[in-house]
């Protein structure tokens, strides 16, 4: 069986935000925004698929129009999809806008092949999509009465079915439909009298095999897609509990089995989420995010420990839920004699932290290529990403410590002798530089529009080691930061 | 009164210690460079300045460096002593800006002790707690015999296990044993 769905496209947009009169989607395709879905009433208005839009408006001029989705589109043809495994499981795509089913033993549980069209065709016309149902023998059979038979029903005989409709309902290239037509063999009945050798040598092998599976000499799958594996276990308790040792218990059980499914798909959980429902049907959740993928149920149990503490069990708690939201893949790694344990607290200690104040608050730093004091270290949370490149620091030239830009007294290029910052009078008594620092031109630093800086390393008198910078586009002194 | 450095620093293991002054932030990473493992930093979030990791090159591998950023003192405070208690970093630096009470200062004890870890408590001056094992008030100096100089002063004024003293105190780069680059420039007379 094959289902063609012509308007997929417009027909997703039109769900999300209904609207009357004529509507089209565009797509920008070798520099040209042409036509690539449009509604029945559009077409009524004389547009058709293909067609440049400027040109569409000239003949319509209340046309509606938006930039097609396709991402969006394939999303919605894989929900489609799902919904289609409820008539059978073998379900596999067609195109961008098709489904093929394999109805083989399956469509006398919905009574026969007539009553499960009229089933999918009322389904469908609820859900604002139209569709095209093409039901025979074989694949390419299918195909070709859904998308060119005039009443579409179910076929028996694929030859006397196929034979009346165009060359093109063979699923062949363009250029070979257009050949096709010029040697007058316009019609599938033509081809199957047609001698085949002088075909083939004409048209390769191609023109052929598809012709042989549409009549079914030639076998031809369907493809399925698996089911992606649904990482979520539950567990309903004949009587409620509300102890925070059961609830516990409860856990590790869930977890268990969790992790064995997670072992052996070869991933790790990243985000885990604990649903507990009450025996007042209130639920409560409880998320917990873990600075790596794990899948081990000793080490993530004890994480577990102090959100449980927080759960309100009300009157009892008598179902758990546990699912891992987010999954990432593990890399198995070679077990050594070099203590790999101590990496495995830290990413513990940040997760259980990280519970408390968010998991992204906890920072390390990266090196970065630049010049600039404040771009010369990437901040990256601890927990998505690991230490790595080399701190190639001269000793002692940047200062520990980095302020936002804090202005003196001063214009002159010399550093000043005396100045006061923050309140306190600071007497100059060495002033090594200047350092000059140019800003990056490439990209745009509110910061850096005075231009180039000088940088001076001040050593008071009174003790403290500022990092003093002088503009020259801009004559000022600023204080950026202190040493150690 | 004399004493040797030595045996007030690095400081005891397994406890929460204070330092405050000008210079209390070289005397944290200074410490840091001497111990081993991760080091957490604790920060309050709404705070403009940053540590520059370029800058705690030079003393220690800024790869084992962590920041925490907390939303208020409080959170600040549990995060510490979950972070002393579990003992998975080396040291665990955080910044205070309001006094600590008894009650939390000996929670943070107990959780170095636990932990096996030490604590490091960036103060204002007047704000150190009864609980901390010693407190050092550290201050730079100005070093009219080189450039490129760390010299600080380092003066211990509270120690729970000994007397007090204070000490000129440079850091050197250039020494390979880490242990040897904290120099003791003169100790002066109290």
């Amino acid at each position: 069986m094959s289902l063609w769905f012509p308007r997929l496209s417009t027909e997703r947009v039109l769900r999300l935000r209904p609207q009357t009169g004529p509507f089209a989607l565009t797509l920008k395709e070798s520099n040209a925004n042409r036509i690539y879905c449009l509604n029945a009433e559009a077409e009524q208005s004389g547009l058709h698929r293909g067609m440049p839009f400027s040109d569409a408006r000239a003949f319509c001029a209340g046309l509606n129009s938006q930039v097609v989705d396709l991402a969006a589109d394939q999303r919605f043809l894989l929900v489609l999809r799902r919904w289609a495994t409820r008539y059978c499981p073998w379900v596999g795509l067609e195109g961008r806008d098709g489904l093929t089913l394999d109805i083989t033993g399956s469509a006398h549980l919905f009574g026969g092949e007539v009553a499960l069209i009229a089933d999918i065709q009322r389904h469908l016309a609820r859900a604002g999509i139209s569709v095209a149902i093409g039901v025979a023998a074989t694949r390419g059979a299918a195909w070709a009465v859904a998308h060119y038979a005039v009443n579409p029903a179910p076929v028996d005989d694929a030859q006397a079915a196929l034979a009346p409709l165009p060359v093109a309902a063979l699923r062949l290239e363009n250029k070979t439909v257009v050949a096709l037509q010029r040697l007058g063999l316009r019609h599938i009945g033509d081809l199957i009298q047609a001698a085949r050798a002088p075909l083939m040598r004409r048209f390769g092998p191609d023109l052929l095999m598809r012709l042989d599976q549409a009549l079914g000499t030639q076998p031809e799958e369907i493809t399925p897609l698996a089911e992606p594996p649904h990482y979520a276990v539950r567990i309903t308790l004949p009587d409620p509990i509300g102890l925070a040792e059961d609830v516990m218990a409860g856990t590790a059980r869930l977890l268990d089995q969790l992790c064995r499914k997670l072992v052996s798909n070869g991933v790790g959980a990243r985000v885990l989420q604990l649903t507990l429902r009450r025996v007042d049907r209130e639920a409560q959740q409880v998320e917990l995010r873990l600075a790596r993928a794990l899948h081990d149920p000793a080490r993530i149990l004890p994480l577990f420990e102090r959100a449980v503490q927080g759960v309100d069990a009300g009157f009892g708690i008598d179902q758990l839920r546990l699912e891992a939201s987010r999954v990432e893949q593990v890399v198995q790694e070679q077990i050594s004699h070099v203590a790999h344990s101590k990496q495995d607290r830290l990413d513990d200690l940040i997760t259980r932290i990280g519970a408390r104040i968010g998991l992204e608050n906890i920072q390390r730093f990266l090196p970065a290529d630049s010049h600039i004091p404040e771009r010369s270290f990437l901040i990256a949370p601890a927990a998505f990403s690991t230490p790595d490149g080399a701190w190639g620091a001269p000793p002692l030239s940047r200062p520990l410590q980095l302020f936002p830009p804090e202005g003196i007294a001063g214009h002159q290029p010399q550093p000043p002798t005396r100045f006061r910052w923050r309140r306190m009078g600071l007497t100059v008594g060495r002033a090594i530089g200047p350092e000059r620092i140019a800003p990056e031109w490439w990209l745009e630093d509110e910061n850096w529009r005075s231009g180039l800086r000088d940088y001076w390393r001040i050593e008071t008198r009174e003790g403290r080691r500022l990092w003093l910078f002088y503009t020259p586009q801009a004559p000022a002194w600023f204080v950026h930061g202190e040493f150690a | 009164m004399q004493s040797d450095l030595t045996t007030h620093f690095p400081m005891r293991n397994a406890r929460v210690h204070e330092a405050c002054g000008a210079a209390a932030l070289g005397f944290a990473v200074v410490f840091a460079s001497l111990r081993q493992g991760h080091v957490l930093l604790i920060r309050e979030s709404w705070r403009a300045d940053v540590v520059n990791p370029m800058g705690a090159a030079p003393f220690f591998d800024p790869a084992r460096l962590l920041v925490a950023f907390v939303k208020d003192q409080t959170e600040g405070l549990a995060v510490m002593e979950e972070a002393l208690r579990d003992g998975a970093v080396g040291t665990v630096i955080a910044e205070l800006n309001k006094p600590l009470d008894l009650t939390a200062g000996r929670r943070l004890q107990l959780a170095a002790k636990t932990g096996n870890t030490t604590g490091l408590c960036l103060i204002s001056e007047d704000m150190g707690s009864n609980a901390a094992e010693t407190r050092w008030k550290c201050d730079p100096v100005f070093d009219p015999n080189g450039s490129d100089s760390t010299l600080m002063r380092w003066s211990l004024i509270k120690n729970k296990s000994g007397t007090l003293c204070s000490w000129y105190v440079r850091w050197n780069p250039y020494k390979s044993d880490p242990a040897h680059r904290v120099v003791v420039v003169s100790t002066p007379v109290n």
